[in-house]
Parts: structure tokens; sequence; C-alpha cells
């Protein structure tokens, strides 16, 4: 073999190794994906939604109590995460910008956002759940809200960036103060991309399971009580695929369905929200 | 570009307003380290740092506890899934950048990132109910015929293939942080600049002689932090090894034993915890993982920013 073969199949031969490793990623999304919907969609009917859940080992019940519980607690998450993450991340990109600090709160978010969710649990845990007492939809909210925080202040910091500064300037001309320039001029340009950052930041932390499972633990009766354990989708799912019975196992599979159809839902939205204004 | 505007009462509270917001990271990360440092002191009074990570204790009945099965445990899950994902990542990686038609690179990407926001107890569920009976029935006996008249690799497939074991753990682990190291990666990869990569053309360079002499060493920084991002990350990751691991605490050697990181340990026994030194023991635990992930994951985030920086310049 002359030497250009040689340098052309070493070349043949890495090339489809990178496409073999593009198809097995694509061959994992495929074969999860389908799992999911398969079963998911085998085990869902109506009764799922509007029943609660029946004694453990009798048929039939649903999860009506853990599809209220979860989006109480995302609701409440979201209630206390994206306004300061969006005022945090104003901070970075405006009064801060350029400062020593920005970069040091900016990279800091970074790390926090892959800092072990279930060490936030315990450390939630620590603060709200053994002063009180007793397990609570609060303390599951306020777990996922520290969660959310740097994603959300992250992602405000980058769309106010992208706003060009003669905007502000233009608007300073005016005679209008800061605040007001921030507020009429900045968020109105960055409204979407603000917007797209916290549709993400919702479907990261609606598939979180660690964070919830010693602060809003579960509850298998119907509660609208954030001040008491709260089920959500993701502790039931933990309690019934690890549980015996062939009916829970099959509301698992549907639960995971409902969420995960809806965070790729969330996901492909915020995507497509970019794509389409960002280019 | 700093604004030196009149300060008007309504900036001042405005700004105010903003700049607490921002601290609330600040004041995040400290109250996660004292809480979980003041949580922990019985433990660290009665156990110490150095016995309580060498120990393989973890007795509730007679109140002694030790680190070192859950650490052992998260490192070798960790270790393995890595060593099955970064060769995975980097294909994709490098597929997406430099091999695939134009047309493809959006869709795969965006099944790329599908695949990194599926939650993580979709991953374990999906491999307790799905992968681990293929592991178990057909995976793990064929590794374990293959191996068996080689010394030492058969040591690490020995006992019965059950499928609820380490090796499930990880690949299930690995097929998770794929997404994520791949799309870090690609980053990196983009941050090569063409005119570079199409000088090397011009000389007659191959497609694959340019990503192996110019874009990899170019972007080793960025592929490197990225690594250590996904080996932070993959160190705390608890719903997908809850479901296969199984819980058990001891210092194993076989791939087809059940065992116990610190996060399925958390999640686990955290609730349980009957006893101040049981539940304090816990919390140390959680105070070792926060600590390793945050190093890791700093260090990652250090490389990271220093290959941006060089790609701005």
């Amino acid at each position: 073999m002359t030497k250009e073969q040689r340098r052309k199949t070493e070349g043949v031969i890495a090339l489809s190794l990178s496409t073999f490793s593009a198809i097995l990623g694509l061959f994992w999304l495929a074969f999860i994906l389908g799992d999911v919907l398969v079963q998911g969609m085998q085990a869902l009917n109506l009764t799922l939604f509007i029943n609660d859940p029946a004694p453990a080992g009798v048929e039939g019940g649903g999860l009506r109590n853990a599809f209220v519980g979860q989006l109480m607690i995302t609701l409440c998450a979201s209630l206390i995460g994206v306004p300061i993450g969006v005022l945090g991340g104003t901070f970075l990109a405006e009064y801060a910008r350029g400062r020593k600090i920005a970069r040091m709160i900016s990279m800091l978010s970074d790390i926090v956002v892959s800092v072990p969710s279930i060490v936030i649990g315990t450390f939630v845990y620590a603060i709200l759940v053994r002063p009180v007492g007793h397990f609570s939809g609060w303390a599951g909210a306020v777990a996922l809200a520290i969660i959310m925080i740097p994603v959300v202040l992250r992602t405000t910091e980058d769309m106010l960036s992208l706003v060009p500064w003669e905007l502000r300037e233009a608007a300073f001309a005016l005679g209008a103060p800061y605040y007001k320039v921030i507020i009429q001029v900045v968020y109105r340009g960055a409204a979407t991309g603000i917007l797209t950052g916290i549709l993400l930041s919702i479907a990261r932390v609606a598939g979180e399971t660690a964070p919830l499972l010693f602060t809003s633990f579960n509850n298998s009766f119907f509660s609208l009580d954030m001040n008491h354990p709260l089920s959500s989708l993701t502790a039931t799912i933990f309690q019934y695929a690890m549980g015996p019975y062939k009916s829970w196992h099959a509301q698992a599979w549907a639960a995971a369905f409902v969420i995960t159809v809806f965070i790729l839902f969330l996901t492909l939205l915020g995507r497509l929200i970019i794509k389409w204004r960002y280019r | 570009m700093a604004v030196t505007v009149k300060k008007n009462p309504g900036d001042i509270i405005f700004s105010a307003l903003t700049t607490a917001a921002a601290c609330t990271v600040i004041v995040l990360v400290i109250g996660i380290v004292f809480v979980l440092v003041r949580e922990s002191s019985p433990a660290i009074e009665k156990f110490g740092v150095i016995q309580f990570l060498t120990s393989t204790d973890w007795d509730p009945v007679r109140e002694s506890f030790g680190a070192l099965t859950s650490v052992y445990g998260t490192v070798v899950t960790t270790g393995l899934s890595l060593v099955m994902a970064i060769p995975v990542a980097l294909g994709i990686a490098v597929f997406i950048t430099e091999v695939s038609p134009s047309f493809l690179k959006g869709p795969i990407g965006i099944a790329i990132e599908l695949l990194a926001a599926i939650p993580s107890i979709i991953y374990g569920m999906w491999g307790l109910f799905t992968l681990s009976p293929i592991m178990g029935a057909y995976v793990e006996p064929f590794l374990k015929r293959a191996t068996a008249d080689i010394p030492l690799l058969n040591a690490l497939f020995q006992g019965t293939p059950m499928g609820i074991d380490i090796l499930t753990a990880s690949v299930i682990l690995s097929i998770m942080i794929v997404p994520f190291t791949a799309s870090i990666a690609r980053d990196a990869f983009n941050l090569t600049p063409d005119v570079v990569k199409e000088s090397a053309y011009a000389l007659g360079a191959t497609k694959w002689e340019v990503v192996k002499n110019i874009v990899i060493p170019y972007s080793k920084i960025g592929v490197f932090g990225g690594m250590l991002f996904s080996l932070g990350r993959a160190l705390g990751e608890t719903m997908a090894v809850a479901f296969v691991l199984g819980n058990n605490h001891r210092i194993f050697t076989s791939l087809f034993d059940s065992a116990a990181t610190i996060t399925v340990t958390l999640a686990n026994e955290f609730t349980e915890a009957d006893k101040d030194i049981y539940l304090s023991s816990l919390f140390y635990l959680a105070l070792v993982l926060f600590v390793m992930s945050f190093v890791f994951l700093a260090i990652a985030k250090f490389f990271l920013a220093r290959a941006e920086r060089r790609a701005a310049r």
C-alpha cells in the first residue's frame, strides 16, 4: 500500500467510526423514546388523570394527586425562581457589565447548575423540613427554584447582552433613567429570549426527582396544601417503578410518558423560538 | 462601557433589587457549605475526616459509618461510564462538525439535545425495565463466557449476571452523559478558525488529518474542560443509577455485583435515618459529594473559560 492509500484508508476508517457513533447516539434516543412512548401509550387512559390512587395492590386508580401536585410544585418554583433569575441576570448584564463580580457570579452559576441536585435536596431538608418537623410542598418548590435560578440568570444575562448598546444610548439621550431604559427598552428587545430561557428552565426542573425525595416527599392522597407533603409525578414514578405490582409499573410508564412528552415539547418549542428569532 | 447616569431614586431601588437577586447565587453556595458542615458536625467529630473517608463500615445498627464504599461505588460507576461515553461523544462531535452534510447538522444537533433533555428518572426507569433484562440475559453472560479464560479480566465478570449491577448502571450513566459531552465538544471544535483548517486542506491534508492534527490540538483545552464537566455531572447523578444499583455497601471486585454510590445511599436512606448520628453521617456524605463535584466543575469551568478566551483573541 502506498502512503497515499494508507492515509486515505485511515481517514475512511476514522470518519466511519465517527458516523457510527452518531448513529449509536440516535439509536439510544430512538430506543428510549420509543420504549417510553409505546409502553406509556398502552397504560394511558382517562382514569389516570381523574382518579386518585387505589390502595396498594388493588387494580385501577389514577394519579390525579401526582399531576396536580407536580403542577403546583413546578408553578411555585417558577414563581420563586424566575423573578430572582431574571433580576440577577439583569444585574450581570447591565449594572455590573464588564465588572469582575459579574464574571464571577456568571461562572459560579454555571457550576451551581450542575451541582448534584440531591445535595440541594439535603440542603433544603436541613433548612425547611427539619425545623418545621414535616415535609412540605413549599420545601419542594424551593428546592426546584434553587436549581432554576442559575439557569434563568445565565440565559437572561446572555440575552440582554445581545441587545445592542446603541439602543440604550438612544434612550439615555432622551433623558430616561437607567432603570426605565432596562425595563422599557432592553427587556422589550430581549423578551423572546428571556421567555425561552424560562421555558427551558421549567423543562429542566420538571423532571427533577432527587431534590423532591426529601422535601415534598410523597402523598398518596389528593392534596392542595403546600404546607404538607405533596405528591409529584417524578417521586411517584420512583416509588411505583420500584414497587412490586404490575399495575404500578404500568402507571409509572404512563406518568413517564406524560412527563417526557411535556419536557420534550418545551425543549423543542424553546429551540424553535431561538431559531426563529435569532437567525 | 460603564454607565454614569445621575442617580434617580428608581434606579437606586432597581439596582439594589438586581444586586440582591444576583447575590443569591453566592449566598446559596456559601449557605449549602455552611448548612452541610453544621449538620454533619456530629459525624465529623465522631469519625474525623481521614477515618470517615477510609472506613468501609456502613452499619446503622452499630452506629459506625464510613464513606469508602459509597465513594468507591461513585468513582467506579463514574469512571466506567466516562470510558464508555467519551469516545462516542467525541465521535458524534466530529460527525456534526466535519462529516455530516449540512442539512443533517441541525436535526442531529437537536436529537442530541433532546437526548440530553430527557429527565434522569426516565433513564433510570428505562434501565430497570428494559435495559437490565437485556444486560442480564444476553450481554453479561456473553462477557462472562468471552473472558472466562483470560486471567484478571475474568475477575471483573464474576458472579451471576442479574442485570442489577455496576455494569448496567454505568451503561445507563454513559448513555446519559454522551449528549452532554458531545455538545460541549462540538462547541469546542467549532471554535477552530476556518482559515487554519482551510490552510491544512490547501496543503493536501485529508479530512481526518485536519481533525486529528488541527481541530483536536486546537480545541484540546475546551474538550478536556468538557470531559471534566461531564465527570462532575456524572458524580452527582442519582435517579439514573438508583434503580439498578441495589444499594449494597461493600467493596466489590466484579462488575456483576450490586453496589452503592453516594447519591444512591442518600436517596434510599435519608428519609429512613432514625438516629441523629445516622442522619449526620448522611449529611457528611452529601458534603463529600458536594465538594467532589464542585471541585471538578470549577476546574472544568476554568479550562472552558480559557478555551473561549483563547478563541476570542
